[in-house]
């Protein structure tokens, strides 16, 4: 198994931690794992990405230009990245904030209203764990399970009052995918 | 031990740690400033000094000072910085004196840009200050082994009295990889004889890297000149990936020979019999190894982050005996895999057998 993936947004909507808890949560797994930010002169508001790479057998290049999944968080990385994905990929799309729908036609794709799912949680900031919860329904890259223990492990204590919120916007996210009018497969490819 | 998850520049940071080096000097610049930002929280834990000097200049003459007392000692920066440190690594290599340099390279000529290049090949493998003198150049090419070679960096610097460079690109300084860190050097007391500790009952030691006496001077460069030979034939290290019937052998090190191993993998699944010379030193840049490497080989593809460097160094090594072609992307641009490939097909319909 070699899944490469980009995720995307802009700054402080949590792609960052959300491409380390996969690499976390992978090699908590025993899998090979690589995480690359973008370092541009980025800051809160502009836009950020990073790929992460996970895999059964050592990773040749962790670089990544024809990825698996793409996860995107507004409109400029949908922009972006949907035209770099494999054909027969995923594509996550945040349908709170894209206003509009993927352009490909030979990719699997998920409308996730993510900002709206953390709200109901009464919590903004999980919006991206909602993103994580579908990410992995859909593509089992990780369990579940590894997210939480990851998170264990980098929250410090005084943190640890808020597993439980994360590992109810994980299982929220992961119904979203579970619902199929949620979910436009628009070919079969492989 | 468990393997953490870290950034390459954190990582060079424990390393160092775990090698006993207890004094940095530095100045902050992208895309390396995590790692004197790591290790001015870990050095005062382990009784270490960390030092954010007024300049690079100041940082590497630092460097010079902690060294001349048989400290272990890095410094670390990125291209234009690097630059800045010329004269005091020329000095430090006259002077014979042990310590790690980390090189985290950024685009240039001149400020450039803060994206990752390999264009400070030259600087770093053929001497970017001025005098016959050599530096002893490791290329990690993942987390895990920048923690090898920053700790075999500082054993190596002290055996020959050399100063090591550690030379990555910001993608290897910014990537996170699962690493184990190994156990701690032990480090003997009084192995270095020659170090300015206090005279009390010895002769005097005296680091000093001017010889006005031209008969003199010849003879310290001799001197040298006998150590780097004895480096070339003992200390080259390489990685070879599917040479062994490569007819098509792609040199690169660092970050992008794994872009090149992934090109491989793409010409191998069309049947294309590629391979990957790795060096792991490039200075002493492993000669025989690429020959041996090449033994099958109808051609050799360098590929670089830089107009064409290292390439130069592979042209020596094979002495005209194969053709070798270069593909490289510059300015922070970064070689695809599948660039890479179409590069390998290329040169199998030129020069290959199975056509």
């Amino acid at each position: 198994m070699l899944k490469q993936m980009i995720l995307a947004g802009f700054g402080g909507q949590g792609v960052m931690s959300m491409g380390q808890l996969l690499a976390y949560g992978g090699m908590l797994e025993g899998k090979e794992v690589a995480w690359i930010p973008s370092y541009g002169p980025e800051m809160r508001g502009g836009t950020a990405n990073c790929s992460v790479t996970i895999s059964t057998a050592p990773i040749s290049s962790p670089l990544v230009t024809e990825p698996d999944i793409v996860v995107a968080m507004n409109r400029p990385s949908l922009d972006k990245f949907e035209p770099m994905l494999k054909p027969g990929g995923i594509l996550f799309i945040n349908s709170s904030l894209i206003d509009r729908p993927a352009r490909r036609t030979d990719i699997t794709v998920y409308y996730v209203p993510v900002n709206e799912k953390a709200g109901i949680l009464g919590e903004s900031r999980v919006a991206n764990m909602v993103m994580l919860g579908a990410l992995l329904q859909a593509e089992p890259v990780i369990k579940p399970l590894s997210v939480m223990e990851s998170l264990k492990k980098v929250l410090p204590e005084n943190k640890h009052h808020l597993l439980p919120l994360n590992a109810q916007a994980l299982a929220m996210g992961a119904e979203v995918v579970k619902e199929k009018s949620n979910k436009k497969t628009v070919c079969n490819v492989g | 031990m468990s393997k953490v998850l870290m950034k390459g520049n954190e990582a060079i940071g424990e390393a160092a740690i775990k090698a006993g080096c207890r004094y940095f000097f530095g100045y902050p610049i992208t895309p390396q400033s995590e790692l004197p930002e790591y290790l001015s929280r870990r050095l005062p834990q382990v009784g270490g000094v960390y030092l954010q000097a007024e300049s690079e200049v100041a940082a590497i003459n630092m460097v010079y000072g902690a060294a001349s007392t048989g400290a272990r000692v890095m410094t670390s920066s990125s291209s234009p910085g690097i630059s800045l440190k010329q004269e005091g690594i020329s000095y430090l290599a006259g002077s014979e004196l042990p310590c790690v340099i980390v090189n985290i390279m950024r685009g240039g000529p001149g400020l450039g840009g803060i994206q990752p290049s390999q264009s400070d090949y030259f600087q770093a493998t053929k001497g970017g200050g001025h005098g016959d003198y050599r530096l002893l150049v490791l290329a990690p090419a993942s987390v895990q082994e920048i923690v090898d070679l920053v700790k075999e960096g500082f054993d190596l610097a002290e055996k020959y009295r050399i100063p090591v460079m550690i030379l990555g690109d910001g993608i290897l300084g910014q990537m996170m990889e699962p690493v184990d860190l190994g156990s701690e050097t032990t480090l003997e007391a009084g192995e270095k004889p020659w170090a300015v500790t206090g005279k009390m009952g010895r002769t005097k030691n005296i680091i000093n890297s001017l010889y006005l006496d031209p008969e003199k001077l010849e003879k310290h460069n001799r001197h040298l000149e006998k150590k780097y030979l004895e480096i070339k034939a003992k200390e080259t290290r390489s990685e070879l990936y599917q040479t062994s019937d490569a007819e098509i052998v792609v040199a690169a090190y660092g970050m992008i020979a794994r872009v090149a191993k992934a090109a491989v993998d793409m010409a191998r699944e069309e049947g294309i019999r590629a391979g990957v010379f790795r060096p792991i030193t490039l200075w002493p840049y492993p000669e025989k190894e690429l020959n041996q490497a090449a033994a099958q080989a109808k051609a050799v593809l360098t590929v670089e982050m830089s107009l064409g460097q290292m390439v130069e160094d592979v042209r020596l090594s094979l002495n005209g005996r194969l053709p070798v072609e270069f593909y490289g992307r510059v300015g922070g641009m970064v070689p695809t895999a599948r660039a890479v490939y179409e590069e390998i097909k290329r040169l199998a319909k030129t020069y290959g057998e199975v056509k």
